[in-house]
């Protein structure tokens, strides 16, 4: 209520200070507006903007502060009204013949740009720290070379749990595995031929279909794995070959994040051979190599590294994927060799921690940050060694 | 090196050129073998595409299709209005649950006259029983707003329960039905002279997509109304969030920041922010939004503000690429006639980088729209059966969003859910295909080579 009431205000403010300013300008000018520094938009603008963003602002700042130090909301609206109609005041007043309203707002609307350029950085602090704090709450109940080696995983919300994070860090690498094994030769053999062999109509065709692959939400993934994928791997390979009757397996899962991978690996390599200069195929070429060993020899190498940072991109995103293994994998943590066995993965556990009924005291409930964290640190560290990789080793070419 | 000539490895050249030899043969043949590699690879890419959508539509599209079946309801005024005096507070009183035994009284000369057909086994239960659980709901709604009509005998039409309705799709045979305590043989056969004599159809049904949710033992009225509603306000949310902050974060890294540390820090941070794992964004939405705000559980206002996180390097990276794309010789001209720096941006840079903008927000929201993971930790998997009220404070009550709703389904026991998940994973996709086409459509028809 107080809310509405304040917005309204508000705006009614920042529209009246538009007209108010404009009218104040123009009489100040006496009539001759070619007398005013700045045009009579910008003396509006300059009074309409110093009032919303002060209020704005103050009520952000506010209700910042009340959330540590506990203040009444009435209070804090009541103070970014207070602020907002000084703005309005103080700025109408400056309204004069000479007054740089064009330099007041240009300065203002650069505090703006900057703030949401910041933003950005305000996220990743407010990823970090989030889990962090929570992390370290974690780790003061449960001690920390459980979590890093402990090969158990049984929460129990009755409290002594066995939380080891070894057994779903293997579910999510043997699972991350298979994708890459199913996406690699894949996604790398279609840009080759793509880039190298097909003509014009058929790369107009089959690359753009091929990404419609990467536009498809993980969710449409998860349900093919759960409805189409496992059933079938359960009855045509698992159970004839007797290693077990799940339909959610790592092989599920991996393979359709597999097909997910495809056009991550194929899209960033096609760029990647396309930047190999012509004069470099011509020559080999000219030496009287055939196209493939042409492709092996000198296109490969070339590209290496670029090829090497799209296969730890796709890692990363393989790493970090959540509703393909939610619905794909299994929720059982085992530590098995088996790829028709169900398992688990980190993601699939920060899902199941922090869903339901939930207890923020818990150990139980604290360690999906901890997992969180762990994620977030893996899925950085190789989006960074795959920019390094492409950034140290990539040829230049003029 | 000397100039000698060096022994040649391998045999000896074959005589004539147009004979080739072993070696030359072999490397065509290698030659070929890559070129069926790379082949096979792409073909393995299209059929994996063909495959997953096929698979998808043909378990989905039955679920657009819903059984109904019409019947006689004499409206019973012991049982609805004990008191007779059609008061609408006296009525209301009568719970759902007793509405139940007024089908099944309704529906005992039906059933005779389907035994004298042959069915003998038929109880008018078992044929109330084919009635979807939501019908007593219905029939009190209908009741509650004309009461005037009890004690008369009015027709309705009332959705099946959901394995008559697969039946009749073809997924439930009398095989399965034997296994199934919940279906019988004989109503099935019910259900066939039903079809034959008019009483009960399979058509288009528009509430799977505008009806909520319904529980776990009825999957045949479950709909998709609250979920799409949810999506459509988190979008609202992410349109009117990401774009002007996107859009005001491009112009200062891309126009006005001098290239120091504060600026690389934040571009590096940007590129960092696009490859973290989504469910991250979900973690930071629950400690921040919900633990440290209070705002509220599965709200809308919530999932909106951790998508608009999400969204925003997506939105940042296509502004910043259609900014560049502006020549220079603008700008110049513009500052040339004396206009300041800030205007020279935002009245002639900006308006010509405003379709690649408009291109990579559209894409932004299509990510967005299907991003769920992040959602499951933000509560918004609950089940809502009301609607949200219209924003902005619909924004702040429970509702879910469509990839949410897909989850939900698959976590439900009855088998028919699954016929609602991929039905639902249809509609999202049919909102996908349109927002990529409108963002192609913007490209060739807008887009400038300069």
């Amino acid at each position: 209520m107080i809310a509405t009431l304040f917005f309204v205000l508000l705006a009614v403010a920042v529209m009246g200070g538009y007209f108010l300013g404009r009218r104040r300008a123009a009489a100040s000018a006496g009539g001759d507006i070619r007398a005013l520094h700045s045009l009579l938009n910008y003396h509006g603008w300059n009074v309409a903007l110093a009032t919303g963003m002060t209020g704005l602002g103050v009520l952000l700042i506010g209700s910042f502060a009340s959330s540590f130090i506990g203040l009444p909301p009435e209070v804090v609206y009541a103070v970014a009204a207070l602020a907002a109609a000084a703005a309005f005041f103080l700025s109408f007043q400056r309204i004069s013949r000479d007054f740089r309203a064009r330099n007041a707002v240009e300065s203002m609307v650069m505090g703006l740009l900057i703030v949401a350029s910041s933003i950005a950085i305000l996220t990743t602090v407010g990823i970090v720290m989030s889990m962090l704090l929570e992390t370290g709450r974690f780790f003061a109940q449960y001690e920390w070379t459980e979590f890093f080696f402990g090969t158990t995983w049984s929460p129990n919300f009755r409290g002594d749990s066995d939380l080891g994070i070894l057994p779903l860090l293997w579910g999510t690498l043997y699972i991350s595995l298979i994708a890459l094994a199913v996406a690699v030769p894949i996604g790398l053999f279609a840009a080759i031929y793509l880039s190298e062999y097909a003509s014009r109509r058929v790369r107009s065709v089959a690359k753009p279909l091929i990404e419609v692959l990467a536009g498809i939400p993980t969710i449409v993934y998860g349900l093919f794995a759960l409805i189409t994928v496992g059933p079938m791997l359960r009855d045509y390979f698992a159970q004839p070959l007797g290693l077990g009757d799940s339909s959610s397996s790592v092989m599920t899962a991996g393979l359709v994040m597999g097909i997910m991978l495809i056009p991550f690996v194929s899209s960033l390599s096609d760029d990647i051979i396309n930047a190999v200069p012509q004069a470099m195929r011509d020559g080999s070429l000219g030496l009287g190599a055939t196209p493939s060993e042409t492709i092996r020899s000198v296109i490969i190498p070339a590209a290496l590294p670029g090829i090497v940072g799209a296969i730890l991109l796709a890692a990363s995103r393989a790493i970090g994927e959540t509703m393909i293994v939610v619905l794909g994998a299994g929720a059982a943590a085992t530590l098995s060799m088996n790829p028709f066995e169900a398992m688990t993965t980190v993601t699939v556990k920060i899902v199941s921690q922090l869903t339901g009924d939930t207890d923020f005291a818990s150990p139980e409930t604290l360690v999906a940050f901890a997992l969180g964290i762990t994620l977030f640190v893996l899925t950085l560290g190789l989006n960074v060694l795959a920019l390094y990789i492409v950034r140290k080793y990539r040829e230049q070419y003029e | 090196m000397t100039d000698a000539a060096m022994p040649l490895a391998g045999p000896a050249p074959a005589k004539s050129l147009h004979q080739p030899d072993a070696r030359t043969r072999k490397r065509n043949a290698a030659e070929r073998r890559f070129r069926l590699y790379g082949m096979a690879a792409v073909s393995a890419g299209l059929v994996a595409l063909v495959v997953l959508l096929t698979s998808i539509l043909s378990q989905g599209l039955p679920a657009f299709q819903q059984t109904y079946i019409e019947a006689e309801i004499y409206l019973d005024p012991a049982i609805l209005d004990p008191n007779g005096t059609r008061d609408p507070e006296e009525i209301s009183k009568v719970l759902t649950f007793s509405y139940k035994p007024m089908i099944e009284d309704s529906l005992t000369s039906v059933a005779e006259r389907l035994q004298g057909q042959g069915a003998s086994e038929l109880t008018p239960a078992m044929l109330a029983g084919m009635i979807s659980g939501a019908a007593n709901a219905q029939l009190r709604d209908y009741v509650l707003a004309n009461p005037e009509e009890i004690g008369q005998t009015v027709e309705f039409e009332f959705l099946t329960n959901a394995r008559i309705d697969q039946y009749m799709k073809g997924k439930v045979t009398r095989e399965s039905a034997a296994l199934d305590s919940k279906v019988d043989v004989a109503q099935l056969n019910a259900a066939d002279a039903l079809v034959e004599g008019g009483a009960m159809e399979t058509r288009f049904n528009w509430d799977f997509i505008t009806a909520p949710d319904a529980s776990e033992n009825r999957p045949e009225a479950a709909g998709l109304g609250v979920a799409l509603l949810g999506s459509l306000y988190m979008m609202l949310i992410v349109l009117f969030l990401a774009l002007p902050i996107g859009v005001a974060a491009s112009i200062y890294l891309e126009e006005f920041a001098k290239k120091n540390v504060w600026t690389d820090i934040i571009e590096v941070n940007i590129s960092n922010l696009a490859a973290v794992p989504s469910i991250v964004f979900g973690i930071l939405g629950l400690a921040i939004f919900i633990n440290w705000m209070h705002l509220p559980n599965s709200a809308p206002i919530v999932g909106g503000l951790v998508l608009t996180l999400m969204t925003l390097p997506t939105i940042i990276i296509a502004t910043r690429a259609s900014l560049k794309a502006v020549p220079p010789s603008i700008r110049d001209a513009a500052l040339g006639v004396g206009a300041s720096k800030m205007q020279a941006v935002f009245h002639h840079v900006l308006p010509l980088a405003a379709p690649g903008i408009l291109t990579g927000t559209i894409i932004g929201l299509a990510q967005a729209l299907g991003e769920t993971a992040p959602l499951l930790l933000i509560g918004m998997v609950a089940f809502v059966r009301d609607y949200p009220d219209a924003p902005p404070g619909g924004l702040f009550e429970p509702a879910t969003g469509l990839p949410v709703q897909v989850y939900n389904f698959t976590q439900r026991a009855d088998p028919a859910f699954v016929e609602r998940a991929s039905g639902a994973i249809i509609v999202l996709l049919v909102f996908l295909v349109v927002m990529n086409l409108i963002a192609i459509i913007l490209r060739r028809r807008f887009e400038r080579r300069w």
